[in-house]
């Protein structure tokens, strides 16, 4: 990894004003490139790096003054990849133009806020809270300099076939519009015009895979439900603090926090952990998490984060980041995808509260995040606005009775207002 | 109080049991049959008796019900517009005619503080259950004065419900609905239709104003209009067709309160949307509606909305002038295509 | 003495009585209008506020011509005309206050009093924007075939506005049932009459239009109520509408936020000798049909009449915010 920097442009030049980015992150740059402008005292001068590599990531955003010598860009060696979004990236989010205007002037990555406005909507309060607080937008990530014109049906129904917008071919002048994204999508996901009845589409192998497996469960599996609410706000006052002495790349989500606290609370509560087989339950060897990750293009894979119990927490993000990774660019290994013991799914950043999912057999239960919403809270005799997800169990009532899925809840709960224990 | 009588008089029945008819005489068949239904309507206005109304409208209808119900009126907007405000409250259905929109202004202070208001004012104990028809819009030559198109300011203020029938249906129906309703009732029509021709059944079915009206159905682009504007954008839709964009026209019909839920229910299935109005563009009633699809169908949108509204400048008497301030088929049309980008064009 | 000899005569002298009626009927807006004024002050009412104070001559004798189900229409100093008219100190005091229980629910305010039980079709914000709704009530009435009158009131600045004069030339044209009453107060809110109008004799321009016209005392209640009682016979008669000026003052400004700037103190005072209340009274005592305590006695019962409208009015709940919208449209087909 090495840094671009302000550079110094002349001898009495003691800051710079950066004004625009000529590159962007998973850019490949080479020594000589020009990669940004900057605005000195005398004139906006074009500047070049000296070094061969990969933009990872942009550290200021246009417009900003800061002194010579001050880290720009991270750049990571050839051929690398920029780092991963975080584990729920799978779309982009629902917000308005001005919001993400401001999230690329802001270098917050809009897939790491938490919308407070109905349906989970971005707002701009939101970005500029997640700007404030860098530690809930790790890894921070600025938008390309000049971001894709994009409708708003378009950009809604991209994010909903996971098709990515940045790579779409760029018309001179035009946005990118419904049929561009449908085009992208390929013909499986095209819907059907509204009045006419839906054409047979081709078959999508994995989307069948998916039908075969949750037809499955839901015709031998006698699923039963629970659901409760945990207060957050020691959880994210903790990862908060420690985010502040984590290099950016190190820092938590709150999605992980979540994840390891799953991962205990199986332990504690081993019944939930294995698999339903002739007849009877097997506990789980080993807690592996099977972690949802929706996929561009459409599709859902779980692949195990083996012995998620026993990882350190920055071992949970790093293994995150690397599952979601893998597993969009297509290299999970085969038995990733058949080890996990007990799948979670987070679909928080979908704007969705609560997830009433489906069991993936053999498993015995499928655990639920939803989006962490402020809401008021009763604390002690007190009412007050604190953080609060919806904390769901799907679970096999042959393996288990409610009792049972309970004592898992509560030890979720239970963890999660410990998370110096995590 | 109320009779029912015979509906219509066809004026060419034919066996299938429809009438061949013009705008104007549907509008006047419909004030007919108020007449004869229920003898607290009256219809007052400038020259509507002996004159037949400036545009023919209610030919004959003093004959045919003598001066106390079709009453001439001194060129006094204001008192008998306010007269008839006063009448409705006293228990009359008065129908008044304002000879066409700019004179309307003479009457503003009735329309808005009166008409508009008293129901409010009074906690709900007068309602002004009152029709005032004018002729609005542009195109005839008849310069800055009388060619305006204001029902978009009058659509602006609670209390009047505004209505602008484009079809025969509802130049025949409207004004039954309107003096149904227990409130104030705008009613305008538009100059340009009078001469429209075309067949209605010859027993009138009932309208409501309180709904919108697809006219074409489409898959690709909504266009919105009303009143005069509805066979510029029916013939926009043709052209369209041609070249392979299949619009949806839909006829606003009631502009106060706007139907928002059909507007917003053709722009989520066409997912674009350009809305025709003759109003000038600032302020008007095509910038409510936009915005109206802005706020709730944003999402929807895979272009931006599109509005095509008469140049802002006073409507000049010279017809190449006039023609190129008001919207077109061409300019309409012209407009749906930008909404695919440069692909379609 | 001479109040002994008042209830001696009450009892046996219907047209004593009657005159007391007025009297006490001018002391209730008198008093009403003062109490509006200190409660103003106070900031217990707000908005614009107009008071009657110094005309209550004009509303009580014109009101004591008509029946009960005849309509009033008028403008935004509208208090006496309603008292006059019947509306009782409780609902308009609760209109003051913007309560639910006041005549217009709270929604009109001190300009906009309306109450349909009485007739009565509202205070007008615009001078002469009401004169075209008593003309349309008239020829409802007369296309209905009922006898009645509608009355309208407005100042003299109406007949500045157009509104008067086509209202006029269309009653006069059409003989319609309607008392056009012009309260001449001399002052279109601070213009002076003289500085407005050309011609100053409102009686003359009015009968041009072929409207008979008579100009009156507007400080004598019995003038008052004589010639509207002789202009509603005429009317019912069917011989179209009337005109009366009615030649009044003003003692208070215009309204609560007016500093008076435009009119001379002395002529203020010379007017406030011909106080309409005083006046009555000083008749009535003279007749020996009132007398100190009878006249105490009207008093102390107006007081208690607006002591305990004050006081509903006080408690008198708001209408909720979630009703806001109400009103807009009718709640019920026509």
């Amino acid at each position: 990894m090495g840094e671009f920097t302000m550079p110094s442009l002349g001898p009495d030049m003691e800051e710079g004003t950066l004004l625009e980015w000529l590159v962007g992150p998973g850019d490949t740059v080479h020594r000589g490139d020009l990669v940004a402008v900057v605005d000195t005292a005398k004139a906006a001068v074009e500047v070049e790096t000296f070094e061969d590599g990969v933009v990872d990531r942009l550290l200021v955003e246009p417009g900003t003054t800061v002194t010579v010598g001050t880290p720009l860009a991270v750049l990571a060696a050839p051929g690398a990849a920029p780092s991963p979004a975080p584990v729920t990236t799978a779309a982009a989010p629902r917000t308005t133009p001005l919001v993400r205007r401001l999230a690329a002037e802001l270098g917050v990555d809009l897939a790491s806020v938490v919308g407070t406005a109905p349906a989970g909507r971005i707002t701009q309060e939101d970005v500029r809270h997640a700007a404030a607080a860098p530690a809930e937008a790790a890894p921070a990530t600025l938008a390309p300099a000049t971001r894709r014109r994009v409708t708003p049906y378009a950009r809604r129904l991209a994010a909903e076939l996971g098709v990515d917008l940045e790579a779409l071919p760029a018309r001179d002048g035009e946005p990118v519009r419904v049929a561009d994204v449908r085009a992208a999508a390929g013909p499986t996901e095209a819907p059907a015009p509204v009045a006419a009845p839906p054409a047979p589409a081709p078959v999508d192998p994995m989307r069948a895979t998916i039908a075969a497996v949750m037809s499955r469960s839901k015709r031998e599996i006698p699923h039963y439900y629970l659901s409760t609410t945990v207060d957050l706000a020691d959880a994210l006052d903790w990862m908060h603090r420690r985010n502040l002495d984590l290099p950016l790349a190190e820092r938590l989500v709150p999605a992980a926090l979540l994840l390891k606290a799953a991962a205990l609370a199986a332990r504690e509560v081993p019944e939930v952990n294995g698999f339903w087989a002739d007849g009877r339950f097997v506990p789980g060897e080993g807690v592996h998490l099977g972690v949802a990750v929706s996929l561009r293009g459409g599709g859902l894979v779980a692949p195990a984060l083996h012995e998620a119990d026993r990882m350190p927490l920055p071992d949970v993000m790093h293994g995150l980041r690397d599952l979601v990774t893998r597993a969009r660019g297509g290299r999970l290994r085969g038995r990733e995808l058949t080890e996990a013991t007990l799948t979670v799914t987070n679909l928080g950043d979908q704007g969705v509260e609560s997830v009433h999912g489906v069991i993936h057999p053999p498993q015995v239960a499928l655990v639920g995040f939803g989006r962490v919403v402020r809401r008021p809270w009763a604390v002690g005799d007190l009412l007050g606005i604190r953080p609060v997800v919806t904390l769901t169990l799907a679970a096999d009532h042959r393996a288990t009775d409610g009792f049972t899925g309970g004592r898992f809840l509560t030890a979720v709960d239970r963890i999660l207002q410990q998370p110096e224990e995590l | 109080m109320t009779t029912t009588t015979p509906t219509t008089t066809p004026t060419t029945g034919t066996p299938t049991g429809t009438v061949e008819t013009t705008y104007r005489e549907a509008l006047r068949e419909g004030l007919r049959d108020a007449l004869r239904g229920d003898d607290r309507v009256f219809l007052m206005g400038e020259d509507v008796g002996s004159y037949g109304g400036c545009f023919g409208v209610s030919l004959g209808l003093l004959e045919e019900f003598g001066p106390e119900r079709v009453r001439d009126t001194p060129l006094s907007e204001s008192a008998f517009v306010g007269a008839g405000i006063g009448a409705a409250v006293a228990g009359m259905r008065p129908v008044v005619e304002v000879m066409t929109v700019n004179f309307s202004l003479l009457a503003l202070d009735q329309i808005m503080n009166n008409a508009a208001t008293l129901l409010h004012m009074s906690g709900g104990q007068f309602a002004v259950p009152l029709v005032i028809r004018m002729t609005t819009g542009g195109g005839r030559q008849l310069a800055a004065q009388h060619s305006h198109s204001l029902e978009g300011w009058y659509a602006h203020i609670p209390g009047l419900k505004v209505v602008a029938p484009a079809t025969l249906e509802d130049a025949r129906g409207m004004l039954a609905a309107a003096l149904a309703d227990p409130d104030p009732v705008l009613l305008f029509e538009h100059g340009s239709l009078y001469n429209t021709k075309g067949t209605l059944p010859a027993e009138p079915a009932p309208v409501d104003i309180a709904h919108a009206a697809v006219r074409r159905s489409g898959t690709d682009v909504t266009v919105l209009a009303y009143g005069g504007m509805l066979p510029r954008a029916l013939a926009a839709a043709d052209d369209l067709a041609s070249a392979g964009i299949s619009a949806e026209v839909v006829d606003l019909r009631v502009l106060r309160p706007l139907d928002e839920a059909a507007v917003l229910a053709s722009v989520r299935r066409t997912h674009r949307a350009v809305v025709v109005d003759e109003g000038w563009r600032s302020g008007s009633l095509a910038a409510e509606v936009a915005a109206r699809i802005a706020e709730q169908a944003f999402y929807d949108l895979d272009a931006p909305v599109a509005r095509v509204c008469t140049a802002e400048v006073p409507l000049p008497y010279a017809h190449q002038l006039e023609d190129a301030a008001l919207p077109s088929a061409e300019t309409i049309a012209a407009a749906a295509r930008s909404c695919f980008g440069g692909g379609h064009g | 003495m001479s109040a002994r000899r008042a209830s001696r005569t009450s009892r046996t002298d219907p047209a004593a009585e009657h005159r007391r009626d007025l009297l006490r009927t001018m002391v209730l807006i008198r008093r009403f209008e003062e109490t509006c004024a200190e409660l103003y002050s106070a900031g217990r009412i707000r908005g614009f506020l107009h008071l009657y104070v110094g005309e209550e001559a004009v509303a009580t004798g014109v009101m004591s011509a008509l029946e009960p189900d005849e309509t009033v229409v008028t403008t935004y100093r509208e208090h006496g005309h309603a008292l006059a008219k019947g509306v009782t100190a409780e609902p308009l005091m609760a209109e003051m206050f913007g309560k639910v229980t006041g005549c217009s629910r709270g929604r009109g305010g001190s300009m906009h009093v309306f109450d349909r039980d009485t007739h009565f079709l509202g205070g007008n914000a615009v001078v002469a924007g009401g004169i075209p709704l008593a003309v349309g009530v008239a020829l409802a009435d007369r296309m209905q075939g009922r006898d009645r009158v509608t009355a309208c009131f407005f100042g003299d600045g109406a007949f500045a506005e157009g509104e008067l004069h086509e209202s006029l030339n269309l009653a006069a044209l059409w003989r319609l049932p309607v008392l056009l009453c012009c309260e001449n107060n001399l002052y279109a809110m601070g213009t002076a009459l003289v500085k407005e109008h050309a011609q100053t004799d409102l009686a003359l321009r009015a009968s041009s239009y072929g409207v008979r016209s008579w100009a009156v005392d507007g400080m004598d209640v019995l003038a008052v109520e004589e010639a509207a009682r002789r202009a509603v016979d005429e009317i019912r008669g069917g011989a179209g509408p009337h005109f009366l000026e009615l030649r009044t003052y003003r003692f208070r400004a215009h309204s609560m936020y007016d500093a008076d700037r435009y009119r001379d103190k002395a002529e203020i005072e010379r007017w406030k000798e011909r106080d309409p209340i005083d006046a009555l009274a000083a008749r009535l005592d003279a007749d020996g049909v009132l007398g100190e305590a009878a006249r105490s006695a009207i008093e102390a019962d107006v007081a208690a009449e607006l002591e305990r409208a004050v006081a509903a009015a006080a408690e008198a709940p708001e209408e909720p915010v979630s009703d806001l919208l109400r009103f807009v449209h009718s709640e019920e087909p026509a």
